[in-house]
């Protein structure tokens, strides 16, 4: 317990990689995911070369929003948290009060020069928000406590959810309860509220669903019920996935996703591709590489020096884990199709920036190491 | 140990560990929930993958039949009858096509694009693949084509396609014979299925619907090739990965020969009537001929409901007269009545009778009149045949007897199917006792019996069974099953068919052949015979009967007077015969309904038609189905589809 060391200036000397606030083991695991990324993509766009280039610039865009991120302590954080937080809420209510509707959801605000997505910054801003809150008092959280976190995540989550934008929410949502988790819920709330869910669900079903998300989720338990229309995309999923076998079909030459009959297959559904192509050994290594990362992330957040910083990078992690779980579930007919991207593979840029500056949280978290005064 | 913070007492060793236990146990949980995801991907990717697989490939792979070229129909001198032509249509790709309704605009410039082919067009580029042709205008004519071959290249997008549609170069003569092909229909498509042979029609648009192309259908089709290929969801072909090439149809050589069967058209032409020639060698049908015909070529593009209700009139075009129409033999059977009672011995070739010009049997007032009113006096059976006399084979007829008659005639074949290679064909009526009980439930009454002796009374006959029956004369009791077909050229070569040889007839003495053939010889050599002016100046010696068949019965002391009968009422003309006399090659019926005499309105048609035939220093050295010279003659369907044959 050398907390008590005060005086900065007698620390040991600092590696490079905390002077410019980053965590190399952490970064490479990105990056290779970028580099399957950019393979996979390559195959699914039907070899295009301009897709290939416009992914790219998105991941030079999301690893400077990392450095960004990462050269900002968390101390900085808190200081933010409620502006940043009080701020997002109010792009929220402006995006469903004037935004840009695509794909039959406000998800967009315009901002003259570009589109912004301010449910993609509530990814962050909530954790953020809900850990700077929670820590405030000691630990394990009281009830009273986990009820205001609670409320805290609700406001952003329902106006998210009124987009509409299920997969939006629902990664939203797990970012600020696994925050409530790492704050040491009680499990006594924990199994109450799971055993509550059930009625609040059917609830859900009859009274705030719309009819297209109804549909999923009914396509997903019974994918044959309309195989030309919602079903189609399950089914052709996992004959992609399933024909592609032990070792694949082989880079570039996946028939599903080549002659096309893969839906979405560079963006919700590109594990499909890569399923079809390199096989079941090919998504092993890829989740292995996730477990990697995951694994790096709650390292760091377990050697984390004071609670905000764990929590909050714990939460990010699980978080990011929750991404792919979703997404390969839904791909691979374990879950409904919500439109989840698989995290730093699905092309596609808003996503990845949040997600990068998500880890550049993370590498500041472990390299800013301050002493509690 | 700083004592306070802002916030209140924190136990951070505590806080620590709890952070810890949560994060294992979460850790723990991403574990557990990516071991379910490698269990369900295991599950899909290695349990069920032969499964997947098999659905991929039923996704991407299609197989598409190739239609086989139909086989070609030849006469018996290698000349086209049925060939399969490119017909052009321009088709438009909706894809490829910025502005449709504008380009059709344009278009129209160019040839008329009706509003009817217009509605079409887009209705149907509603409903179909974008990347797919589709038909705007069918039945390009060669100027049209032209036009628009020029102008293409400022639409992209349009196109001109070039389709096999079957093509009858002869057009109405040969309608009945030859018959035609149509679009498959449900119907067709219904057998098709009870059949089992969705496989072997699965790209085949038309169907044999008459005569050859109907009877022969399976030889003329061919079997279908397959191209097994690849495509994207949209359906669009990626690469073909397979092909079978189709087999095509067999070519058919008919023993018809066209200059017969055309000149008996042409002479036949507006009238209603009938030819068919025979070799009596061999059954081969040389000629057969009906009369009023129609254009097999509109079935071939779908018939509108007009030109069909045309073909609905009161001359009945659709029927095939030669082996459907049932006529009243008359006395173009009165060699074979002659051949009865000589087998009969109730005549001999010596026996004479009195002709007064009317037959009555004893106790009966009622008069069976001569053509002849004043009669023909004394008549020997040769005579008798020569002057067609009437009353001599009344008598022959009633010392006969019913039941001698029909026995005796059914071995010429009279009332049943002559077995003729097409479909259409009706068995006309050889009466007797029994037939008479079934079909009118009434007995036999000799005078029934008197009027057969002529052909008349309940005796029906097609002209193809007389023409048969005249054949077996000509060669003294060979029979033989008549033929339309005479060679089918498929991937083994060609194939001859054999002449089908029956049980012949066969009489107690053979001389009887040589009375019968001589009476006919009078017919047309002896200067009082029936046809002597019709055939005086002919290279050939030929033998022959005329028959004139009442329609409508005219009471003992009436006279027969044509232009009181209105003309449907009229007296058939008919004429059988067969030439050389000496060594016959060809047997011949013509019937010409409604024109009065055998003698005078069919005897001159007959004479063409062997004239034609018989004349060696143009003909049959060059048939192809007698000599050798097949080789050279026979052409495939594959090369001669697309190319024009001229009449």
């Amino acid at each position: 317990m050398d907390a008590n060391r005060a005086g900065a200036g007698f620390s040991k000397p600092q590696p490079l990689s905390h002077k410019i606030h980053l965590d190399f083991p952490l970064l490479a695991g990105l990056l290779a995911l970028m580099c399957i990324s950019l393979v996979v993509v390559y195959s699914a766009s039907g070899e295009s070369i301009a897709m290939i280039k416009s992914q790219g610039i998105r991941m030079l865009a999301s690893l400077f929003a990392l450095i960004f991120v990462a050269q900002i302590s968390p101390t900085m954080l808190r200081r933010w948290a409620f502006p940043l937080f009080i701020a997002a809420v109010g792009l929220l209510v402006a995006t469903l009060l004037f935004g840009h509707v695509g794909k039959g959801a406000q998800r967009w605000l315009d901002l003259g020069v570009t589109k912004f997505q301010p449910s993609e910054a509530m990814k962050l801003i909530l954790p953020v928000m809900v850990a700077h809150y929670i820590t405030r008092y000691a630990l394990p959280a009281t009830l009273k406590h986990v009820t205001i976190g609670a409320i805290l995540i609700a406001i952003p989550v329902f106006l998210i959810y009124k987009q509409p934008d299920l997969g939006t929410s629902i990664l939203v949502a797990s970012s600020g309860i696994f925050v409530l988790f790492l704050a040491g819920m009680s499990w006594k709330v924990i199994s109450s509220l799971v055993i509550s869910a059930i009625p609040f669900s059917i609830m859900m079903w009859y009274f705030f669903l719309h009819d297209y998300q109804r549909r999923r989720v009914l396509t997903f338990l019974d994918p044959e019920r309309d195989p030309l229309g919602n079903g189609y995309h399950i089914i052709q999923s996992k004959i992609a996935i399933g024909s592609g076998g032990l070792e694949g079909k082989g880079w570039l030459n996946g028939t599903q996703s080549q002659l096309e009959f893969l839906p979405e297959r560079h963006t919700d559904f590109i594990f499909s591709v890569l399923s079809e192509e390199f096989g079941l050994m090919g998504v092993i290594a890829l989740l292995v590489i996730y477990l990697f990362v995951i694994a790096r992330c709650l390292y760091i957040a377990n050697n984390a020096q004071e609670p905000f910083s764990k929590i909050l990078a714990g939460a990010i992690t699980l978080t990011f884990f929750v991404y792919l779980f979703v997404n390969i579930g839904m791909v691979s007919g374990l879950l409904p199709v919500v439109g989840v991207p698989l995290p730093l593979v699905s092309f596609g840029g808003t996503s990845m920036i949040t997600l990068m500056s998500g880890f550049g949280m993370i590498m500041a978290i472990h390299t800013h190491r301050q002493v509690n005064r | 140990m700083f004592l306070r913070h802002r916030t209140p007492i924190r136990n951070q060793t505590a806080e620590n560990a709890l952070f810890a236990r949560r994060t294992i146990i979460a850790f723990c949980g991403v574990v557990i929930l990516l071991f379910v995801l490698v269990i369900n991907l295991y599950n899909i990717q290695v349990n069920s993958h032969e499964s997947y697989q098999t659905q991929a490939n039923g996704n991407r792979i299609k197989v598409i039949p190739i239609a086989p070229n139909r086989g070609l129909i030849f006469d018996r001198n290698g000349i086209v009858l049925a060939e399969n032509i490119p017909t052009h249509s321009l088709e438009l790709i909706p894809e490829k096509v910025k502005d449709l309704s504008a380009t059709i605009n344009e278009l129209a410039h160019i040839v008329s694009i009706s509003d009817e082919e217009r509605a079409r067009f887009l209705k149907s580029a509603k409903r179909q693949r974008r990347f797919k042709s589709i038909i705007l205008k069918s039945r390009l004519t060669p100027e049209q084509v032209a036009k628009l071959s020029v102008n293409l290249h400022s639409f992209p997008g349009v196109r001109i396609e070039a389709r096999l549609k079957r093509f009858y170069p002869f057009g109405e003569s040969l309608t009945h014979t030859v018959g035609y092909v149509a679009r498959l229909n449900k119907k067709d498509q219904a057998k098709i299925i009870l059949d089992g042979e969705e496989a072997t029609y699965a790209a085949t648009r038309d169907m044999g619907r008459l005569g050859i192309e109907k009877y022969y259908q399976k030889l003329l089709h061919g079997q279908p090739g397959y191209r097994e290929i690849e495509v994207n969801n949209r359906g669009r072909i990626v690469r073909i990965l397979k092909e079978e090439l189709p087999e095509h149809g067999q070519d058919l050589y008919l023993n018809i020969d066209i200059r017969l069967q055309e000149k008996a058209y042409q002479e036949l032409a507006g009238r209603r009537g009938s030819v068919v020639a025979v070799d009596p060698n061999n059954g081969a049908v040389l000629a057969m001929v009906s009369s009023p015909s129609y254009d097999p070529n509109l079935f071939v593009h779908g018939i509108s409901t007009k030109n069909y209700n045309k073909l609905l009139s009161a001359d009945k075009p659709l029927i095939n007269r030669s082996t459907m129409g049932t006529y009243p033999p008359a006395s173009t059977i009165k060699q074979l009545m002659a051949l009865a009672g000589l087998e009969a011995n109730i005549i001999n070739e010596h026996t004479s009778i009195k002709d007064p010009g009317w037959y009555k049997l004893p106790n009966v007032e009622r008069k069976f009149r001569d053509h002849l009113a004043w009669g023909h006096g004394n008549v020997d059976v040769y005579r008798a045949m020569e002057k067609s006399c009437d009353t001599y084979f009344y008598d022959v007829a009633n010392r006969l007897g019913i039941d001698r008659i029909s026995t005796f005639m059914d071995q010429f074949g009279f009332g049943q199917y002559s077995g003729l290679d097409i479909h259409e064909e009706k068995r006309g009526i050889m009466p007797s006792r029994q037939w008479k009980r079934e079909r009118h439930n009434q007995p036999w009454y000799p005078g029934d019996t008197i009027s057969l002796g002529i052909g008349q009374s309940y005796w029906t006959s097609t002209p193809m069974q007389l023409t048969n029956a005249t054949a077996i004369v000509a060669v003294s009791g060979k029979i033989y099953r008549p033929q339309l077909l005479g060679a089918s050229q498929g991937r083994n070569g060609l194939l001859q068919l054999p002449a089908d040889e029956k049980q012949p007839v066969i009489l107690k003495d053979s001389y009887n052949w040589e009375i019968a053939k001589k009476g006919m010889w009078q017919v047309v050599n002896s200067p009082g015979g029936t046809a002597y002016k019709v055939f005086k100046d002919a290279n050939y010696i030929s033998a022959g009967k005329s028959g004139t068949a009442q329609l409508i019965s005219i009471a003992a002391d009436e006279k027969y007077d044509a232009k009181k009968i209105r003309e449907r009422h009229r007296d058939n003309a008919m004429y059988v015969g067969y030439a050389p006399y000496d060594k016959p090659e060809i047997a011949i019926t013509v019937v010409v309904e409604n024109a009065g005499g055998g003698s005078s309105s069919a005897a001159p048609l007959a004479r063409k038609i062997f004239d034609i035939y018989l004349d060696k220093n143009v003909s049959n050295n060059s048939s192809l189905l007698a000599g050798n010279s097949m080789q050279k003659k026979t052409v495939s369907s594959t090369s001669q589809a697309g190319t024009t044959h001229g009449r």
